[in-house]
């Protein structure tokens, strides 16, 4: 009666000997993390017999991947960044104006002269002189917009032109708006990944989140403050002519010209034209060095089309200041001396020689196409997560210790088989949860210790029913058979409803309820799984061997 | 010799007392509800927003002088609690300062937080901060709808599979049983002004889910019973089916017990809260289970004709 297919038996020792394996690198976690780190670096640099050492401190042929720890667990910092995307808008209005300018100027003779007028940032407010003009002017303007580039606003054009009055109102389109949102998200990105990965830091998280938030995640930084001062500059490095320098801050800089503050001096402003001679775009490289005096600055080195412009530029202007300016703010106005070909210089400030490192990864990783806010931010410091992690253990061990002792003496024999399939179910749980990658964190290891709790519910209640099924006295196979059968259904429903609350928290939740969620969902599938498969199996097995006459659970 | 908590056969009649016991979980559960509208809860930075800082020295930790060294930097309400916990060393001096949301401000700025650090550190040399973090409050109102949408979400999912898998009766049964551990947990923390953050939200849901599965493994056993005693009435046989199942539920909720007490006193104190909800939802869930869940499915009364087979047809018995 209790037969259970060959090949099902292969089969479940199968995935518990796999859970298991893939478990086992959590249990030498230093000497693991030693050895995948000295495989990515003999990747990039080589190998040295030190690398080599700590590589083959863990046999290639076992798995290697480990469960993460979370923030909390190992320390580091957590940003919530939010992206201010019409910030790009506005830099799209500013580039479209000289194309509407010169396009409405073929057309002096039916719109008269075109001015621009002061509008909110995300629109360009363009007056003509003849309004009787106004048809032709905005026939011309809607001529300039071309397709807009997604897969979704297929069709629509990207600028969209209205007339009120005398006036045009040119803004860029929902769906360009869109389009745009999305590249401005996308760079952001990619930007703050290049600097992160700058700084060399293991496994950071960086995450677009919603609309036009971006998460990230790095452990193993200092502070939150830290990480914010490096993602959080905007780095746009431009190049402007000095017009003259002043102490007032209000002074009028007259048409198309911009006060700065200097970085340095209180006080201080600098009246500089607005459109840059050369931008940080193009720039090729940035690096930390010292200039004559031994003073921390930046040496870089600008593309060709870059050199061609500051060498012209240098050489035309000998004699005459010129601002360095990084986000709106002069770094230095320094005196052209010479002729500078070859497209490469050097900036000094009163940097420290942190701040000229950094500054150097800044304009190495490009600038953020739009300001970012910071909605939420955590620091967790490295002892604090270790403390965790070393309560976690022992409230782990305990926890478990007690529950074996429990069911030992509750169900004797079979609580000792209980027992096994509750380490083998901790052990798949790790097994999985480093096959996937997941992330533990300290709720994490508490739906752990839960789910040990818990896991022995599915055994309980198939024993309390092979318990019942006993007294009616129809030998213990059949009791055996009975206690599993009649059980099932209640072991099921019980679990999917947990299953249930567990998926709506992984959905919803974040960081480490995210965490908890998934400990929790893998928990359940488990030790449902050993109670099932593998105490059953385990059961089977023993009374076939011993075949005894009565049994007591 | 086997421990056995619940002797092997019982027959406790759990309705005898049932004005007591279903009367006390009704009278909780409305006193939760006046806590929480009253008293209100201690939301923690994830709800309300604002800056939480813990602080550890190896000085004792003086709450009057760290208060007053804050004050100048008016900072509006700033709360300052020492932490106590086993696991801390001897020199181990812990506390947690938390500051309001600046007005104006998505998170607060790091010139203030190094403002308070430094502030701090001037009281105490050797005081060092293991955790900053702040919350702005756009998030934080984000937050908080989600953790009720959440915690909406997962008990009508509950609602709709029971229904699914049992009759309605039970469905209401088992959301009323919920219902009442949710509130009854909330007014334990209003009660106490336990902080109520996010992991919170995630304790009540795994106590939403617990709780449901020890109703669960009752009602399964009762639907069976229903189709075994046909004649038997309905009360008897929801007595039949807890006494069956009682060894169960209190052997598993012992066993669960025993992992989550053992969190509670050695896992440290910043999960401390989130295991505190869930041992309390544990015996609260444990209790709703055997005398909240049933008591409203006999209220609400069971169709039981439906267990014999074409029941409703009027050519039943011409088919038999």
């Amino acid at each position: 009666m209790l037969q259970i297919a060959f090949w099902k038996r292969i089969l479940i020792w199968g995935l518990v000997a796999l859970g298991v394996t893939f478990a086992l690198p959590n249990g030498f976690y230093t000497r693991v993390e030693g050895h995948n780190d000295a495989l990515q670096l003999i990747d990039v640099q080589g190998e040295t017999p030190e690398l080599a050492a700590k590589r083959d401190g863990w046999p290639s042929w076992l798995p290697s991947s480990l469960v993460n720890l979370g923030l909390d667990l190992r320390g580091g910092a957590h940003l919530l960044a939010e992206v201010k995307v019409e910030d790009v808008y506005e830099s799209r209005m500013d580039a479209f104006w000289p194309e509407v300018r010169d396009a409405l100027r073929d057309e002096r003779g039916t719109v008269g002269t075109v001015r621009r007028q002061p509008s909110p940032t995300d629109e360009l407010r363009v007056r003509i002189s003849d309004s009787a003009g106004m048809a032709r002017a905005l026939e011309v303007v809607r001529g300039l917009a071309s397709p807009v580039v997604s897969l979704t606003g297929v069709g629509a054009s990207d600028y969209e032109a209205r007339g009120e009055g005398d006036t045009i109102i040119v803004t860029l389109s929902e769906a360009e708006q869109l389009a745009t949102d999305d590249r401005t998200i996308q760079q952001s990105l990619e930007i703050i990944r290049r600097r992160v990965d700058e700084v060399g830091t293991r496994e950071p998280t960086i995450q677009r989140q919603g609309e036009r938030r971006i998460l990230i995640q790095v452990p193993g930084i200092g502070s939150a403050a830290e990480l914010k001062a490096l993602i959080g500059t905007t780095a746009q490095l431009t190049f402007h002519p000095v017009v003259s320098r002043t102490s007032d801050k209000s002074a009028d800089p007259g048409g198309r010209n911009v006060v700065y503050p200097s970085l340095d001096e209180e006080g201080t402003f600098y009246i500089l034209e607005q459109t840059p001679v050369v931008t940080g775009e193009e720039l090729v490289d940035a690096q930390p060095a010292f200039d004559q005096n031994g003073r921390p600055a930046v040496n870089f080195r600008f593309n060709p089309t870059g050199a061609r412009k500051f060498g012209d530029y240098t050489a035309e202007n000998i004699g005459s200041p010129f601002a360095i300016v990084l986000d709106e703010e002069v770094i230095s106005a320094p005196v052209i001396q010479s002729h500078i070909p070859g497209g490469s210089g050097i900036i000094t400030g009163n940097f420290t020689v942190e701040e000229s490192t950094q500054l150097a990864v800044l304009l190495r990783a490009g600038a953020l196409p739009a300001e970012m806010t910071f909605l939420e931010e955590r620091t967790i410091g490295p002892e604090l997560g270790q403390d965790s992690i070393d309560a976690g253990k022992i409230a782990c061990l305990v926890a478990g210790l007690a529950v074996l002792i429990y069911m030992a003496l509750s169900y004797g024999w079979f609580g000792i088989i209980a027992n096994v399939a509750l380490i083998l179910n901790v052990g798949m749980i790790f097994g999985v949860l480093s096959m996937i990658g997941a992330t533990l964190t300290l709720p994490g290891i508490a739906g752990i210790v839960l789910t040990i709790g818990m896991a022995v519910d599915a055994n309980v209640l198939v024993y309390e029913r092979i318990r019942e099924e006993l007294k009616t006295a129809r030998g213990p196979a059949r009791a055996i058979e009975l206690g599993y059968e009649k059980a099932l259904s209640a072991i099921l429903d019980a679990n999917i409803t947990t299953l249930i609350t567990a998926t709506i928290l992984f959905a919803m939740g974040s960081g480490p309820v995210r965490g908890f969620a998934v400990t929790l969902g893998i928990g359940i599938v488990t030790s449902v799984f050993t109670a099932i498969f593998v105490t059953r199996l385990l059961i089977v097995t023993w009374f076939e061997y011993r075949r005894p006459k009565t049994i007591e659970v | 010799m086997r421990l056995k908590l619940v002797p092997s056969e019982t027959s406790f009649d759990f309705f005898k007392h049932a004005r007591f016991t279903f009367g006390a979980s009704v009278v909780a559960a409305v006193l939760s509800v006046i806590a929480f509208l009253v008293i209100g809860l201690n939301y923690g930075i994830d709800f309300r927003g604002g800056t939480t800082i813990r602080t550890e020295s190896v000085q004792p930790v003086d709450v009057g002088a760290y208060r007053s060294a804050i004050a100048p930097l008016d900072l509006g309400d700033v709360s300052i609690t020492q932490v106590f916990d086993p696991t801390f060393a001897e020199d181990q001096n812990v506390a947690m300062v938390r500051i309001e949301a600046q007005e104006g401000e998505e998170a607060i700025t790091p010139e203030s937080i190094l403002a308070v650090e430094a502030a701090l550190q001037a009281v105490d040399p050797s005081i060092t901060f293991p955790s900053v973090e702040s919350v702005g409050p756009k998030v934080s109102g984000e937050l908080i709808q989600k953790a009720v949408i959440s915690v909406l979400l997962a008990t009508l999912a509950i609602l709709i599979y029971i229904w699914l898998r049992f009759e309605w009766q039970f469905a209401v049964g088992a959301v009323a049983a919920l219902v009442h551990d949710i509130a009854l947990t909330i007014g334990i923390f209003a009660l106490f002004r336990l902080p109520f953050d996010l992991s919170i939200i995630a304790a009540l849901l795994t106590i939403l889910g617990y709780s449901i599965n020890d109703t669960v493994v009752v009602f399964d056993r009762l639907r069976e019973n229903l189709i075994k005693y046909k004649k038997m009435p309905l009360r008897d046989v929801m007595n039949l089916s807890v006494n069956e199942t009682l060894s169960r539920t209190v052997m598993t909720s012992g066993t669960t017990l025993i992992a989550l007490i053992a969190l509670l006193v050695l896992g440290g104190d910043v999960i401390r809260g989130f295991v505190f909800a869930m041992t309390w939802g544990v015996v609260v869930g444990t209790y709703s289970s055997v005398f909240v869940a049933k008591n409203v499915v006999l209220f609400l009364g069971l169709d039981r004709d439906k267990s014999k087979p074409n029941a409703g047809n009027q050519y039943a018995d011409i088919d038999a």
